[in-house]
């Protein structure tokens, strides 16, 4: 059957096709939607969240050591939190498949950061394969789990989000039945002791030079011969780019873009006057191919910095052809308008909390989670944003070197269970004074609603434990330990002025279930009197999108979008803001 | 159709970007043609300017439309379709929603919102919708279908069957949605009129 999917789902629908067992992984964009769409099939197979990327990537090698065909998801920066166990893993090798599907942000759309992931493949020299539609992304999938198997290797499926989240249309199949599940006791296959890993790392290198004579001949690395004058190699989005752009050249389609197949990119760049090579990011085909003696161009006419786009390949052909390239730029209407980033959403519990601790003007260590977007004015609350979980950890070392202000680490629920607990652990082992606060709105929020081990549900759907945050915090050692509802801003405040002039550590978790994910509104719409307000600001300060405000006027609540939170009739010096009664709710 | 046709849909996250740019997608599959779209979902999504592209063709590569290349803009906020004029072909479609929503950088006095957009509107897009698709869905009993009415309108300007929207609507809402969506969906073809 034919079916309009995006290359998340497309991923999702492949795993099932060819027979994955297990399918486990922690939410991150662009890669979410792998899991989510995975849990339609979960009378067939085991679906996951796990706690973080690493422990996700550890239950996968289980699996495979077990025989099974597994799939690890996560971002790019992820497959950082779970390089430990893939450098290692590397080595011992898969038994049933084994793919790690990994999406890359170029362009940083939500992310912190831009990695190129098709380094992981020389640092820890397994293949890499990548997709340039959904077609390909549900193939892919299955070719890799093969290669896992045929090679004992782990194999790193890497995506875009111009993949993940494009949708294009997929030829669907049927399933193949999983392997049959047994473990076979083999110690010096599995247990990576020095002795046995020296002779695992010369496996590692064999194995490189049999992967290279696959790349030679896989079906999915092609010579398209076009017209001779260029001829360009490319993978992933960029082909696209590429055939769009200049439909008319030769190219050399990287599907698996590591290890390079030596002799099909020498043979192409002898069948070509010019060889060219267009990669989104990091320079390393290129690096190689120019390691191979072979005259190039690729980064002289492409950037390696931020997202490419058909703009950039009409640009980068009107150099190859040394002529102007004529790109239209926007117009001079918009030229002033008004900046439109991503907000809070009216009603979010997270507003309360930033209210509050503005009023003490401590240092704030962030992390990752929706609460980032504390960081534009009015709010302007957090001064550090490095990594899941690093709030707690840079708090303390800041506060550690006599950090004048007080100084708070601020993360959310899911990103505790991700990786805050060992900085707790640490803040309260080495006497650290910091304040920790934990905004609770007991979902995985900025990537779409994931449950996590706190909610007390599965990805399946099934009813679990809940864990507590308050109860583990304890267990770290943390003798402050108090909860309590964002939503009242004197309560909140006054219990934040408590911890932070404590004299030891002290955590804070500030409790109320995301309004989006709740699907309700938090209370009923409220409206500004005004004739009591006198345009102070005040409720605009605490950047609600539904408060509107323009100059010369006086602040006006969108019913449309008023969550009835009741923060701005809080912070109201005149009370000139109520519930508003003549409304219906709509939210 | 030989060409690819590239569609350019903007908005602020939480109108409904996604299942408008879902259901024209769907269309456009339906009728035999190769399709390809783009989204940005996560942080984008959060009250930000969010945009979705549809291009369908015979065979279409890219997923991203090239600016100056776009059949058609849809923009279900009146200043969002300006911020995006430069995807637009000469004299190709627009249909802008005249709903505004103040960005919380304007309440915050760090920018002004345009007391002239749809003036602006008018200057930039020669082949211009402009109306209140918010009026229309209110009228219809919910403001959220908006970004149906808009497509109806934009339905106005692409050589797809009607039949084959309506086939697209009835695959992407849920079914006590479905004649609602239709209704939205006429209005906007007449408001387009």
């Amino acid at each position: 059957m034919r079916e309009l999917m995006s290359g998340n789902q497309a991923i999702a629908r492949g795993a099932w096709e060819a027979g994955v067992a297990l399918a486990v992984g922690y939410p991150g964009t662009p890669s979410t939607e792998i899991l989510e769409n995975i849990v339609a099939f979960k009378d067939d197979l085991i679906c996951e969240w796990a706690p973080n990327e690493k422990v996700a990537f550890e239950v996968a090698v289980g699996a495979s050591f077990a025989g099974a065909r597994t799939i690890v998801t996560m971002k790019h920066v992820g497959l950082n939190v779970a390089a430990d166990p893939l450098m290692t893993f590397a080595m011992s090798g898969a038994v049933g498949g084994m793919v790690i599907v990994v999406a890359d942000d170029p362009g940083m759309h939500s992310s912190q950061n831009e990695q190129d992931s098709r380094n992981w493949g020389p640092f820890a020299k397994i293949p890499v394969l990548e997709p340039s539609d959904s077609q390909e992304a549900k193939d892919f999938i299955r070719y890799g789990l093969e290669l896992s198997e045929k090679f004992e290797t782990p194999v790193i499926v890497r995506t875009l989000t111009r993949i993940s989240h494009s949708r294009s249309i997929v030829e669907t199949g049927e399933r193949t039945a999983p392997n049959p599940v047994g473990f076979r006791k083999d110690p010096p296959r599995y247990v990576a002791i020095p002795a046995w890993a020296r002779k695992m790392r010369v496996k590692v290198e064999q194995r490189l030079y049999r992967l290279i004579s696959e790349a030679e001949h896989s079906p999915i690395n092609r010579i398209e011969m076009r017209d001779k004058k260029f001829g360009i190699i490319a993978s992933s989005a960029a082909y696209q780019y590429v055939r769009e752009a200049m439909p008319e050249v030769s190219t050399l389609k990287l599907g698996m873009s590591y290890p390079y197949p030596e002799e099909m990119i020498k043979k192409f760049a002898a069948s070509v006057e010019e060889l060219v090579i267009i990669e989104e990011l990091d320079a390393l085909v290129e690096t190689y191919v120019k390691s191979l003696g072979i005259k190039c161009r690729g980064r002289d006419i492409v950037p390696g910095i931020g997202e490419f786009s058909p703009a950039i390949l009409t640009e980068a052909r009107a150099k190859l052809e040394d002529v102007k390239a004529d790109t239209p730029k926007p117009v001079k209407e918009s030229a002033d308008l008004p900046m439109r980033p991503p907000v809070l959403c009216a009603g979010c519990p997270h507003r309360g909390t930033y209210a509050a601790l503005k009023k003490f003007n401590p240092v704030v260590m962030g992390d990752i989670g929706c609460y980032s977007l504390g960081t534009l004015p009015p709010l302007s609350s957090l001064d550090s944003i490095l990594c899941m979980g690093g709030s707690i950890g840079m708090a303390h070392g800041m506060q550690r070197v006599g950090e004048e202000k007080p100084v708070v680490g601020i993360l959310g629920d899911s990103t505790f269970f991700h990786s805050g607990i060992t900085g707790i652990i640490n803040t309260v082992y080495n006497k650290g004074l910091s304040t920790i606060v934990v905004v609770d709105n007991r979902i995985t929020a900025m990537t779409g609603h994931q449950h996590h081990p706190g909610t007390g549900q599965t990805l399946m759907g099934e009813q679990t434990v809940e864990a507590s945050i308050e109860d583990i915090a304890r267990a770290c050692g943390v003798k402050r330990v108090r909860t309590l509802n964002p939503y009242n801003l004197k309560q909140t405040e006054a219990a934040i002025k408590e911890e932070i002039e404590a004299k030891e550590a002290s955590l804070v978790v500030l409790k109320a279930v995301c309004p989006l994910y709740a699907r309700k509104p938090v209370g009923t719409i409220h409206k500004i009197d005004e004739e009591k307000c006198i345009a102070c600001g005040a409720c605009v300060k605490i950047g609600c999108p539904a408060i509107e405000y323009k100059k010369g006027s006086k602040p006006k609540i969108n019913p449309l979008l008023c969550s009835g939170c009741s923060l701005c009739a809080q912070k109201c010096p005149k009370n000139a803001i109520s519930v508003c009664d003549e409304v219906v709710q709509n939210f | 159709m030989s060409k690819t046709t590239s569609v350019i849909m903007v908005g602020v996250g939480g109108q409904g970007i996604l299942l408008a740019s879902e259901i024209l997608a769907q269309a456009a599959m339906l009728c035999g043609y190769d399709v390809k779209t783009n989204e940005v979902h996560g942080m984008a999504q959060r009250g930000g300017s969010v945009m979705a592209q549809v291009r369908f063709g015979e065979e279409v590569f890219s997923p991203l439309v090239q600016e100056g290349k776009a059949d058609a803009l849809a923009s279900l906020e009146a200043i969002e379709g300006l911020r995006a004029a430069h995807y637009l072909q000469p004299g190709a479609l627009a249909v802008v929603n005249t709903q505004q929503i103040i960005p919380v950088t304007v309440s915050s006095g760090l920018g002004e919102y345009p007391a002239d957009s749809a003036e602006r509107c008018e200057s930039v897009f020669p082949n211009l919708k402009m109306f209140n698709a918010v009026e229309i869905a209110n009228n219809l009993g919910n403001d959220r279908v908006a970004n149906i009415v808009i497509m109806g309108a934009l339905s106005t300007g692409l050589e797809l069957p009607v039949e084959k929207w309506q086939e697209a609507i009835r695959k992407s809402v849920k079914p006590k949605f479905v004649e609602l969506n239709l209704e939205a969906f006429e209005k906007g073809r007449q408001a387009a009129k």
